[in-house]
């Protein structure tokens, strides 16, 4: 290197263009997939693209794009939470019992939604603790939360539904900006600050570099449990969060409103380029893949589809989507050199 | 001089293994103190109890006079004791600055909060340091296993500012995977740091110690057994004491090949080209022949090996081994051929890290001891990976032992065994075969080596330096921007020079 700087120049340039090829392809992949459905449902509809369209699909994968975000923070760890419709039904129950509704005297306001998320942080601490200090795996112990999650919900559901009255909470979906919902720009939001954590915050680089090779986050002695700690924690309140917007969204507690949510933001992360091994991915790229599938499946409806149909296409695209995104990592022998 | 860091009556052991045996020994300021020891004596318990990641059995370990307790990697770090790992330490889906800082308060991070540009221009400084040109923000997967050294480097050089007082810094065999170019760096940096820290250095390669230790510490089964001056040392002493014998000049043995008549070669290489490091390769081994591949990194000879093994495509070009075609799409093609190939990175693609030696041995050829190849035989399977051991001179405790618990040398034995315990093997691929083993481990395994070309085994081989390869090799080649640049046949008249060898790969 002394002797040849240029040969090591030579191998910067190199590694430059690779790296820059690489990335484009592993961050722009879900973008341009976006964009070509887009373009083919327009084709095929002549109606797709309009204002009135895309505001449809921005509300619809709002609280999809937030719970997607929510779980990236433990899959980037390579572990997972399966908690979140347990935890959204809690969520859904405590909110509407303890804001303005029609079953109760209750009128907390405020109180009653920092309780509600304040149900999801306790249930992603319980995951948080029974995985890292119970050196449980993630997948039982969230599985265990999920259920728990939805006795609570049953539990505290009264003899009739909760409708709930509150203008703060109603408010979230009914009040509408520049027409959309306050739902949409809370998940922008929720976006945002996930990027931001993730990005700029030594504990969501943690999250990355425990995804990347835990091992030796270990041996150099770092909180690695406190961190991981963090991400079961968020992925907890976002849940939550997300059983907030959909009851206000519905208007009323419900203990079935999570039934359907994981599978689809799941697929959003993974879709979006959050590889489930771990390190890989982020917030942005979760919440793209959440939008993905509700243009997806919002062109499908435009276009006639049925909804048995509409499944098995779906499915099929999310197998060909994580098929071509991952198609880099599926080299013949995994090499380091 | 003062003593800086002194180790008073340590000991350790692993299960019955004693790994250190009452070890005194003490660093003073601003020296460069050689470490060596076959593997298995000792050096990188002692390494990894000074870096914190192993806690001794008794004893007391005195840091500038103060008793100190290291309990991790963090607390070493903060007291400014940095280890260069063998293997790297390295998160793969990080930047390279971020790696260099994973382990030290700075203050582009300072609060939690990362400052990129300010973390980035502090990287691009601990890389200057050393002359690397790499991008701090290029991420570690992306880099060469030799870039990756320099950023391992870099990260524990980045300790000097840590403290204020001079750090100790362990260097755990970082030669062994590094180019003429890079040691000479390396060293000069050792240099450089000399003046203002303490030094532990691990290698294989005697020289190495000689040229850049002031005193040297041999190591045997965990007991010091010699602390010296290196002026008063010279390489074959140094082998004496760490092998415990003199160091016989071995006359080189011509093999069978020789013996044989010119038998017709077995394999054949026409025109290969990987479309990226060599072109229009043709070479030809024959039954019982050991041919070595010498080059820079880069040269092609590595992936060459990977190419015949299906590990990476040939873009153009033939493959015949025994008058039948051999370009095998797959790694399971190659084997089904009869090929065997030895990884450099014996950690990451050589051996299973938490199953047994045993397992280990059977994972690829154990159905051909098994009944009608279609259930496993225990009892007969284990038996065969126990004689090939045997053979191999394994030194474990029992087969069912772990093999990260085995040193290098003998992870390397029991890699080689895997494929020995085919029953249909043509040619045996190794690639880098004696990195990281002591000279004691690669005079063995090379015996091993040459009984296999005794039987028949057509060998090619990548050679880490250019006397391992006129020490091993029938035939040599020198391999250049992914041509043969020169090719010796040393079983007939004088072996080529040094220098003519150097001429020809650089």
């Amino acid at each position: 290197m002394s002797n040849s700087p240029s040969v090591s120049d030579e191998r910067v340039q190199f590694g430059k263009s690779r790296a820059l090829s690489r990335k484009t392809l592993q961050n722009m992949g879900p973008l341009i997939a976006l964009v070509l459905m887009v373009l083919v449902f327009q084709a095929v509809t002549g109606s797709f693209v309009s204002a009135g369209n895309f505001a449809s699909i921005l509300e619809a994968a709002a609280v999809p794009s937030i719970l997607a975000v929510g779980a990236s923070f433990v899959i980037l760890l390579g572990a997972i939470d399966l908690s979140m419709q347990g935890v959204i039904a809690a969520a859904s129950m405590t909110l509407s019992l303890l804001v303005a509704n029609g079953i109760n005297a209750n009128d907390f306001g405020w109180g009653g939604i920092f309780i509600a998320l304040l149900v999801g942080v306790v249930f992603g601490a319980l995951n948080g603790l029974l995985h890292v200090f119970g050196r449980t795996p993630s997948l039982i112990v969230t599985l265990g939360m999920w259920f728990i999650g939805l006795g609570v919900a049953a539990v505290l559901f009264p003899d009739r539904v909760p409708t709930m009255h509150d203008p703060l909470v109603l408010g979230l979906s009914s009040v509408h900006i520049a027409g959309l919902s306050l739902i949409v720009y809370v998940a922008c939001g929720v976006i945002a600050a996930a990027y931001a954590v993730l990005k700029y915050t030594r504990v969501g680089r943690m999250i990355y570099a425990i995804g990347g090779d835990e091992a030796i986050i270990v041996a150099s002695g770092l909180p690695v449990r406190r961190y991981k700690l963090f991400a079961f924690i968020v992925s907890g309140g976002v849940a939550a969060l997300g059983g907030v917007l959909l009851s206000a969204q519905l208007g009323n507690g419900n203990a079935d409103i999570g039934a359907g949510q994981l599978f689809p933001a799941i697929s959003a992360a993974v879709v979006g380029g959050t590889v489930l091994s771990g390190g890989r991915g982020g917030a942005l790229q979760s919440a793209l893949g959440a939008l993905i599938l509700e243009v997806l499946s919002n062109g499908l409806i435009q276009i006639g589809a049925g909804p048995y149909s509409r499944n098995i296409i779906s499915g099929a695209v999310i197998l060909v989507a994580v098929g071509v995104t991952s198609y880099h990592l599926r080299r013949k022998l995994r090499v380091v050199k | 001089m003062s003593a800086i860091l002194e180790l008073k009556n340590i000991n350790k052991r692993f299960g019955r293994v004693v790994a250190l045996d009452n070890l005194n020994l003490q660093l003073k300021a601003g020296e460069v103190l050689g470490l060596v020891g076959q593997n298995g004596s000792g050096k990188s318990t002692l390494m990894k109890m000074l870096a914190g990641l192993q806690a001794p059995d008794s004893g007391e370990i005195l840091l500038r006079g103060e008793p100190v307790r290291l309990r991790s990697a963090a607390m070493a770090t903060s007291l400014g004791i940095g280890m260069v790992h063998q293997e790297q330490s390295l998160i793969p889906n990080l930047s390279v600055a971020e790696n260099i800082f994973i382990d030290k308060p700075n203050r582009a991070t300072r609060g939690g909060l990362y400052r990129w540009q300010a973390l980035y221009a502090a990287a691009r400084a601990q890389l200057d340091k050393i002359g690397v040109k790499l991008r701090p923000d290029a991420l570690i997967e992306e880099l060469s296993f030799a870039e990756r050294q320099q950023v391992e480097l870099a990260k524990v050089l980045a300790i000097e500012e840590l403290v204020d007082h001079p750090p100790i810094i362990l260097f755990d065999e970082p030669t062994s995977v590094l180019n003429p170019d890079e040691i000479k760096i390396l060293f000069r940096e050792i240099q450089r740091l000399r003046s203002r820290a303490s030094i532990v250095f691990i290698s294989h390669r005697l020289d190495e110690i000689l040229s850049i230790s002031d005193r040297v510490i041999v190591l045997t089964n965990g007991v010091k057994v010699a602390d010296e001056q290196v002026a008063t040392l010279d390489r074959d002493e140094l082998y004496r004491l760490m092998v415990g014998h003199e160091r016989s000049v071995k006359p080189r043995k011509t093999s069978t090949a020789t013996a044989l008549a010119p038998a017709a070669p077995r394999l054949k290489i026409r025109n290969l080209s990987d479309g990226n490091r060599f072109a229009n390769l043709n070479l030809d081994v024959a039954r019982g022949e050991i041919v070595g591949l010498v080059g820079v990194q880069g040269s092609g000879a590595e992936e060459l090996c990977r190419t015949l093994f299906g590990a990476q495509d040939a873009v153009s070009g033939e493959i015949v081994l025994d008058d039948a075609p051999a370009r095998a799409l797959s790694p399971r093609e190659a084997v089904s051929n009869g090929v065997a190939y030895l990884p450099s990175n014996r950690r990451l693609e050589g051996m299973l890290a938490g199953r047994s030696l045993i397992q280990n041995m059977v994972v690829t050829y154990g159905l051909e001891y098994g009944r009608s190849r279609l259930l496993v035989d225990y009892r007969a399977e284990a038996a065969a990976a126990q004689q090939w051991m045997s053979r191999l001179k394994v030194k474990a405790s029992s087969g069912k032992e772990r093999i990260e618990r085995l040193s290098g040398g003998n992870q390397q034995k029991v890699v080689l065994g895997k494929w020995l315990m085919s029953k249909q093997l043509k040619l045996l691929l190794l690639d880098h075969p004696s990195r990281g083993l002591d000279p004691g481990a690669r005079d063995d395994l090379f015996e091993a080596i040459r009984e296999q070309a005794r039987t028949g085994m057509s060998i090619l081989f990548v050679a880490d330096t250019s006397e391992e390869a006129l020490e091993l090799a029938d035939r040599l080649m020198v391999l250049k921007d992914g041509e043969i640049t020169a090719s010796y046949d040393l079983r007939h008249g004088v072996a080529p020079s040094q220098e003519d060898i150097v001429r020809a790969m650089v």
